[in-house]
């Protein structure tokens, strides 16, 4: 009589033995060393193979000092990553080419990016490098890209040697491509920084002439002397305008070509009436000269600038990072039988390759060579892997999850389905309009209203004085009531904004996704989520069981001798440990298993396999059929006596799935569920998690289609959430694209936002933590604009005179800044 | 008061100086990272004292490793 055996239980039977080895603790990373690792006779104890090797070469170097600086340093425990590649494709001239420079007498120098760098401990061993790879010649780290740069003498060491070094100490080693686009950001990082300087100086300088001229106000001071003082006033306030300043024309000339609204369109206003009119009072002796204001001004605007444009930086590095993570290499079969590891230019259409288990594969082609299993998640959404044997085709992008196989190269490059999805997500990205923030649009109405004010005021004083008095208060009232708190306190609460977000695993590409995640109500927002990997774990794990435990682990002593997906989800789920050997298998090709485990002949496979040998009883049969109602593959065990189970095996929610849809559906959301995977299998987990429209079996295109359809009936807010590269298209046409946790590199790419933690519960965080921002900022505007009225009341009634304007000006600014950092703690929504 | 006439061009001249200098430190990339310096200051001389304390690391926290590791193989 089979019994249900709840999940817990199976958990539990896999948990009783990490339990008991809390004693043994690895040598290097310090985590619990697995009970069957543990060897007594051994002086040092280590969790796994890497950590032992990364000790090792440690401990040969001399540098055991790594782990007192780790211990002081950081909390954070990770086994050694090392990967065991070759890095032979390093050693190809073509790629040497690319990312090598070749410096003065003989040495050679690259970039690095590593994984697994992330303290001072990492930072002070990666630049021991010299020390454990000779040839090297100098290694320089940097913690907030996770690169380094390597010097080395090329006829001492070849670079896969040097990459082998970096790996053996456990940081996995990745060319840094793109070196042209690196170097080019990192020239505009440059001058952005140089910018900022110049302002900063000039500004500084030119306080200091303004407090002599505004002591002056006080206490007489001959023409000549105060000239003198007002012309290098001029010069250094025309120098800031035209040198750092000149970024805030070429913007405000860019928006109003393109007729978008910018912040830049009032501040270049402002900056350029002032300097005109307060250079022809320098030079002609009377009134104001407003330079200032104006440099500092042009100071804080930047200041505030280079801040967020920092923060924004740091994770566009970080997501880099994550991009170099999938193969840019293949293992090339030659005609001798041999193979070599080769960059994935050097690969043409004929050639053969061969992809490990659980390799990714890198061309498209057909096998040659073995049959397996592939994974098609991250290509299509489905959720259940393939069998592919002989002369079956293979797409770049899929998983390699069952045997290793040799494909037949029949595309490479641009002409592979991954590359001609990713042209689908340029084009895209093409089509996309740009949100327009809440700060530009609120500069949009500004500068009408201001330059309205303007007029009116000139008009007024020119009536009742004289021209000269007319236009003397509106450029006073233009220059006070520029947006410079705006302009400051906007980048300042979204640069805290993206800090937080990554503290909190998200990293953001896009300021603007943090505005447009914030308000879903008011611009009837609507998120479409992918199933497989996204909602799901996107693995096939056992979900069910209804089946007695001893049959279950003579079920998966049977099965872990078969590679199929199915298989290898009930020996997962009973664990390595409680497996008893079995013998006599034979297997059935899409049926099932049969073999003998302690003189007990057990049959695994479909319940209509298993109905071919004996009839299936009717407690089975239900559960069968409840499982295939909830979209589970049963699978039936049986042995001689008749005793017979099912365990139902699917690709089961996240955790947290259901938490976050219905926190996200509490904050205004509409959301709508979009997957690859069969339609049964979508409605199945719709209805389950409460989603109320759900699609499946949708293509790439047709992802990309639903964002159009939805954006025409009047969704001004379109978020994406995925995995995939079929994902990526639908997520570079919407307004935010998400990219989960494990995503493709392809939806990596096209994505706003990326999470690091797995789930979607992040996406609540970031909703909350946009909606908090946007208040933030709210808050600073209608600081700022109470601070203009009074200025620009003040200046309309003719009352104000450069002091105050000067002392109003950094006040202002000073507060909203204040604002800017208003602590933010998450709250849920319910 | 005429010293002002030397010596508001000679400040100038030292401030330019400053920003000069400053500029030519930023294109040579003396700023491009900000982070690492500040770390390397703090164990610049390789007389670090091994101090490698053996079980001294966490014991209350098995499973975080565990969680890790399914993080890490969910889409191998």
């Amino acid at each position: 009589m089979p019994e249900a055996l709840p999940a817990s239980t199976l958990d539990a039977m896999r948990g009783a033995d990490t339990k008991s080895n809390e004693a043994v603790l690895c040598d290097h990373c310090s985590l619990p060393v697995p009970k069957g690792l543990v060897n007594p006779s051994e002086e040092h104890q280590f969790c796994c193979g890497g950590c032992e090797s990364v000790y090792k070469v440690l401990h040969g170097a001399g540098l055991d000092g790594y782990y007192g600086i780790r211990d002081a340093v950081s909390k954070e425990k990770q086994p050694a990553a090392s990967s065991h590649q070759s890095y032979e494709e390093l050693d190809d001239p073509a790629f040497q080419q690319a990312c090598v420079t070749n410096l003065p007498g003989g040495q050679c120098e690259t970039e690095l990016l590593l994984e697994g760098m992330h303290c001072a401990a990492c930072v002070w061993l990666i630049e021991r490098l010299p020390r454990v790879c000779p040839g090297v010649v100098e290694s320089r780290a940097n913690i907030r890209t996770r690169s380094a740069v390597v010097r080395y003498a090329p006829d001492q060491v070849p670079l896969s040697r040097v990459a082998q070094a970096l790996d053996k100490l456990g940081y996995a080693a990745h060319p840094a491509r793109g070196a042209g686009a690196r170097e080019a950001r990192r020239r505009e990082d440059r001058r952005f920084l140089i910018r900022v300087a110049v302002a900063g100086a000039i500004a500084g300088n030119v306080m200091l002439l303004a407090v002599a001229l505004y002591t002056e106000a006080l206490s007489d001071i001959e023409p000549f002397w105060r000239n003198t003082l007002r012309y290098y006033s001029m010069g250094l306030g025309l120098l800031s305008l035209l040198w750092p300043g000149r970024v805030f024309f070429t913007g405000a000339i860019a928006a109003l070509r393109t007729r978008t609204a910018h912040l830049d369109i009032p501040v270049a206003l402002a900056l350029a009436v002032g300097g005109i009119w307060g250079s022809y009072n320098a030079l002609s002796g009377h009134g104001e000269i407003y330079f200032d204001s104006l440099s500092v001004l042009v100071f804080l605007l930047l200041v505030g600038r280079w801040v967020q444009h920092r923060q924004q930086r740091g994770a566009a590095d970080q997501v880099e990072l994550m991009l170099t993570l999938t193969p840019t290499s293949a293992e090339r079969l030659l005609e001798d039988g041999t193979t070599k590891r080769v960059p994935i230019e050097a690969i043409e259409v004929g050639h053969l390759v061969r992809v490990e288990a659980g390799g990714s594969i890198p061309v498209d082609g057909h096998i040659e060579n073995g049959t397996t299993q592939v994974d098609n998640a991250l290509l299509t959404g489905e959720s259940r892997p393939i069998a592919r044997g002989e002369g079956d085709e293979v797409i770049a992008g899929a998983t390699n999850i069952g045997s290793p196989i040799v494909v037949r190269v029949s595309a490479v490059g641009d002409s592979t389905r991954a590359a001609k999805l990713m042209a689908l997500v340029a084009s895209a990205t093409a089509d996309k309009a740009p949100i327009v923030q809440f700060a530009d649009r609120v500069a949009a109405k500004f500068v009408v209203v201001v330059i309205v004010l303007a007029i009116i005021n000139f008009t007024l004083w020119s009536l009742r004085a004289d021209l000269r008095t007319g236009i003397e208060f509106a450029t006073a009232l233009l220059i006070v009531t520029c947006p410079c708190a705006l302009g400051l306190s906007t980048p300042m609460a979204m640069s805290i904004a993206l800090g937080r977000a990554a503290k909190q695993g998200i990293l953001i590409k896009s300021a603007a996704a943090i505005e447009a995640m914030s308000n879903p109500r008011s611009t009837n927002g609507v998120m479409i989520l992918d199933k497989t990997g996204t909602l799901t774990q996107g693995q096939t794990r056992v979900v069910e069981v209804a089946c007695d435990v001893q049959l279950l682990q003579c079920a998966a002593a049977i099965e872990s001798h078969s590679n199929h997906p199915l298989a290898r989800a009930i020996v997962k789920a009973v664990g390595d440990a409680s497996i008893s050997p079995a013998s006599n298998i034979t297997q059935t090709p899409g049926g099932g298993i049969v073999g003998e485990v302690d003189d007990r002949r057990v049959m695994v496979g479909s319940p209509a396999f298993i109905a071919q040998h004996q009839p299936i009883s009717p407690e089975t049969q239900q559960s069968i059929d409840t499982m295939l109602s909830s979209g589970l593959t049963p699978v039936v065990i049986a042995d001689d006596s008749g005793t017979m189970g099912v365990v139902g095996i699917g690709d089961p929610l996240r955790e947290d799935t259901i938490d976050a849809i219905n926190a996200l559906k509490a904050r205004g959301w509409q959301l709508h569920l979009c997957s690859g995977d069969h339609p049964e299998i979508a409605m199945q987990i719709a209805q389950q998690v409460g989603i109320d429209h759900a699609m499946g079996g949708a293509s790439p295109e047709r992802k990309a289609e639903l964002v159009r359809t939805l954006r025409e009936q009047g969704h001004r807010r379109i978020v994406m959430v995925g995995d995939g590269i079929n994902d990526a298209a639908a997520m570079a046409l919407s307004d935010v694209g998400i990219a989960v946790h494990g995503g493709a590199e392809a939806a990596l790419q096209a994505a706003d936002v990326y999470l690091t933690s797995p789930g979607v519960m992040p996406i609540e965080t970031l909703c909350d933590l946009g909606r908090h921002t946007m208040k933030t900022i709210r808050i600073g505007l209608g600081v700022s604009l109470t601070y203009n009225t009074v200025a620009a009341t003040l200046a309309v009634a003719g009352l104000i005179s450069a002091l105050i304007a000067a002392v109003i000006m950094p006040l202002s600014s000073l507060s909203v800044v204040a604002l800017a950092t208003r602590p933010w703690k998450h709250r849920g929504v319910r | 008061m005429s010293v002002i006439l030397i010596m508001l061009p000679a400040a100038l001249i030292l401030a330019g100086l400053g920003v000069w200098a400053f500029i030519m430190a930023a294109k040579k990339g003396q700023f491009d990272d900000l982070d690492t310096p500040a770390i390397r200051a703090v164990f610049d001389d390789d007389d670090v004292p091994v101090s490698h304390t053996k079980g001294k690391a966490d014991a209350q926290n098995p499973s975080g490793r565990a969680a890790d590791d399914t993080a890490h193989t969910e889409r191998v």
